[in-house]
């Protein structure tokens, strides 16, 4: 077995284990994220409070495993919205050519000159207040989704047009191909590498995004947990240098991340 | 013979002058946090213009930050007429600006009209402007002006600590002062650079010229982070405002160079919109009109909790608009802050509203829920926000906290008014109530719960009126402070605003800088700064 097989492997392990303690929160710690227990803020891991607790009290364990559910779980989703939408417009453009090529990449290079934060702000300004946090954290991930197509298009759309001037497809369409065929049977198969691999790198740019969007206060809706909102409690260096304990949702988002990049298989795997 | 007496007599001179010239001198480091928009002492309308006036400009009359007493500064003596419109000053003799021009009566008058000036828009004038018509100035005498307006001023006296005196005469303008220091060097953006005023006037209680220090570099840093940190490689000498989080670290890590001066004027505070036409479903605006909902939400908060998470111990639970530390103008007969979740759950009652099942319900059986917004990116009122989250769910309230930028709160706060509650803070600079009337006021735009009103919303918005025209109109002190006490107990029993919690002022002083005392009131910790000294060692400021 190859050493990147194995540590494929490995990632996929830590992967999966992640996610079954995320999807068993309830069962791994009895507390709820949100109760803070005003005796006991910042306290130091112990039987009771595996990790310890935060400034409010509330217990970092049920906040790391109830905020890695909706981070693991909501950013795939934003990665696969993003992917589609590239996957469709790149499509289109790198095989229509013309002015449909045109008009897609000068949207495209328009969102990219957008500030996405400040996007993001004025977007979040305009949502209505009385969202619950639930709602609140979906959009945040479906803006993400939303507005990051524009760089995985420039890349799909290269592959398209590649695919279009290929010798393959000049065949299939001498030899009477229609369209549809010739998008399902020839130009899909060979984008599809591409288009995973966007996907899975997609996920851990989101996932750093929400976290980002969260230290600026826009991201998750507290007191729902999420892992930006997590790393927040990391902007005082001298209280993490008092109380190591508090970088693990640090540790465990490079861990993830870094599994995510082990796991995506290279394209040449996928070819 | 004599030669060697005379050096003997210089040699003892220097011994027993060399510790008096020793603590003298150098150069006191600290930041301004931001860029000031002018040097001109009658436009000041920022924090950090403000510190550049303090430490260059000549007042009349000076406020004590630590007594809270008036005391004289270029006047010797001041007396205001009985009827409240006109102050006379005697000014001191033989003063001269820091460029050399004459000080004189003249200068008093040509900067009281600038002030004045409706042109100018001065925002330091504002607060003399009591009624319509011209203010008249009068000199009767290079050290004799009497100042005489239109309709009677509240509080006169106090509000020329504000007035720094401009020179009429000087080809320097605003840059020649009369206050300890003036501005030799400015760099925009980067740092301004005061020395020492050779004709100040103030003398210590030994006669030795004040102020001690050559000159005081203020650097422009916006980050507070990197502020703590110069300070802490020693750097800067001063940081005037510390959070709690930094004051605790530098307490910790460099044991006697923070200071806590108690609480100061600023409070935090929630309230509820109460805007008729705001964008709220009907039930919403019937609970947040009830005097009965807003006590038990401020009795269901636990402020000493909030004192001591949030704000590490540095921060007093508020017993209303005014601090404690305010002295004349607190109201000492207001009962202190309760936590008592039992006594908001039988107000409710009494309003009824039913809790059954730890959920709230009003007479239509509306489950009580709010969202309370506050400004993104602070830390601290995130905390205090998901606190009060916490205490309300106790009585059966679903809070939701939602964070915005600081334009879209404005925005919502004083046009759309689409918010159930908001939680914000407000910096008071100003002891005296006149400088709260926009707030107060029904029909002011700082009234934030139902701004700009045509005619009182409630009779005790109504009695609020009356009371805060009759102190403004009044001139005995006695009577004013009977009616803002009144102004503080309805608020009290009302509470359209719910006060939280007076911040702790915090400030951070370096071990080199003898002679500092840090007070409640702004500039916190260089308030004397004429009697601050370097100690010889000092790394940066005793180098000459």
């Amino acid at each position: 077995m190859s050493v990147k097989r194995s540590a494929r492997i490995i990632a996929a392990v830590i992967l999966a284990m992640v996610t079954l303690l995320a999807l068993g929160a309830g069962l791994v710690t009895p507390y709820s994220y949100a109760y803070q227990f005003r005796d006991l803020p910042q306290a130091a891991p112990s039987s009771a409070h595996l990790l310890g607790t935060d400034p409010l009290g509330r217990d970092l364990l049920s906040r790391l495993l109830y905020g890695t559910r909706l981070s693991l779980f909501l950013a795939p989703a934003a990665a696969l919205l993003t992917t589609l939408i590239a996957g469709l417009l790149g499509g289109v453009a790198g095989l229509f050519g013309g002015w449909h090529e045109r008009f897609i990449l000068a949207i495209a290079d328009l969102s990219m000159a957008l500030p996405l934060l400040f996007v993001l702000i004025a977007l979040r300004a305009m949502l209505p207040l009385d969202v619950s946090p639930l709602i609140s954290v979906v959009a945040t991930f479906l803006m993400l989704g939303l507005l990051g197509w524009p760089s995985s298009l420039r890349v799909v759309w290269a592959t398209t047009r590649s695919i279009r001037e290929s010798d393959f497809l000049l065949l299939a369409r001498s030899s009477g191909s229609t369209s549809i065929r010739l998008i399902l049977r020839h130009v899909f198969p060979n984008l599809r590498p591409v288009l995973l691999a966007q996907f899975w790198v997609s996920i851990p740019v989101f996932i750093l995004a929400e976290s980002t969007l969260s230290m600026l206060g826009l991201g998750v809706m507290e007191p729902l947990p999420s892992w930006g909102n997590l790393l927040r409690g990391l902007e005082n260096f001298s209280a993490i240098s008092a109380n190591p304990w508090r970088l693990v949702p640090l540790v465990l988002l490079i861990m993830v991340v870094v599994c995510f990049q082990l796991i995506f298989p290279a394209q040449e795997d996928l070819a | 013979m004599r030669c060697a007496v005379r050096t003997l007599i210089v040699a003892l001179f220097a011994i027993i002058a060399s510790p008096l010239f020793a603590q003298s001198g150098g150069e006191l480091h600290f930041c301004l946090h931001g860029e000031p928009k002018t040097f001109n002492p009658i436009m000041v309308d920022d924090e950090a213009s403000e510190n550049i006036r303090y430490l260059t400009g000549g007042v009349l009359i000076r406020l004590n930050r630590q007594t809270q007493e008036l005391e004289p500064g270029l006047a010797t003596s001041w007396r205001v007429s009985k009827n409240g419109r006109s102050i006379t000053f005697q000014i001191r003799k033989g003063l001269h600006f820091s460029d050399g021009t004459a000080f004189t009566s003249d200068d008093v008058a040509y900067t009281m009209r600038t002030l004045m000036d409706p042109q100018v828009h001065s925002p330091t004038g504002d607060a003399f402007r009591s009624g319509e018509g011209a203010v008249t100035v009068l000199t009767r005498g290079p050290n004799d002006v009497t100042v005489t307006f239109p309709a009677p001023v509240s509080g006169l006296e106090r509000l020329f600590d504000q007035v720094a005196i401009m020179s009429a005469h000087s080809p320097k303008k605003e840059l020649a002062v009369l206050g300890p220091f003036y501005v030799s060097e400015y760099k925009a953006g980067s740092y301004i650079e005061l020395k020492r005023n050779p004709n100040y006037w103030k003398r210590d209680t030994k006669g030795h010229p004040l102020p001690y220090l050559d000159g005081i570099r203020l650097d422009i840093q916006r980050n507070r982070d990197i502020e703590v940190l110069r300070f802490r490689r020693g750097e800067l000498q001063l940081i005037n405002r510390l959070d709690a989080e930094s004051y605790q670290q530098l307490k910790r890590d460099d044991g006697g160079v923070a200071y806590d001066a108690g609480a100061g004027l600023d409070a935090d505070h929630l309230w509820f919109n109460q805007v008729p036409g705001a964008p709220l479903p009907e039930y919403k605006k019937v609970w947040f009109r009830t005097t009965d909902f807003r006590r038990a939400v401020s009795l269901a908060i636990n402020r000493d909790d909030i004192c001591r998470i949030v704000f590490d111990g540095y921060a007093k639970p508020a017993y209303g608009p005014v601090s404690p530390a305010n002295r004349f103008w607190f109201n000492s007969n207001l009962p202190a802050p309760r936590h008592d979740p039992q006594g908001a759950l039988r107000l409710l009652t009494q309003a009824g509203f039913r809790f059954a099942n730890n959920e709230l319900r009003d007479r239509e059986g509306n489950r009580v829920e709010f969202t309370l917004v506050t400004n993104s990116g602070n830390k601290v009122r995130e905390k205090m926000a998901e606190m009060i989250q916490q205490d309300l769910s106790e009585i059966g309230i679903k809070v939701s906290i939602v964070t915005l930028d600081f334009p879209s709160l404005i925005e919502r706060m004083t046009h759309t008014f689409d918010y159930d509650a908001c939680l914000v803070g407000f910096v008071n600079t100003d002891l005296d109530p006149n400088g709260m009337m926009t707030v107060w006021l029904s029909s002011g735009e700082n009234h934030q719960w139902n701004p700009s009103q045509k005619t009182p919303a409630t009779p005790w918005e109504a009695e609020m009126d009356k009371l805060m025209r009759e102190q403004a109109a009044a001139i005995a002190d006695k009577e004013r402070k009977k009616n803002f006490d009144r102004v503080q107990e309805i608020i009290y029993e009302q509470q359209p605003f719910i006060y939280l919690v007076n911040w702790d002022v915090l400030t951070a002083i370096s071990p080199e800088v003898l002679g500092a005392s840090p007070t409640v009131l702004s500039p916190q910790a260089f308030w004397n700064v004429e009697v601050l000294q370097l100690k010889p060692s000092s790394n940066l400021g005793a180098r000459r």
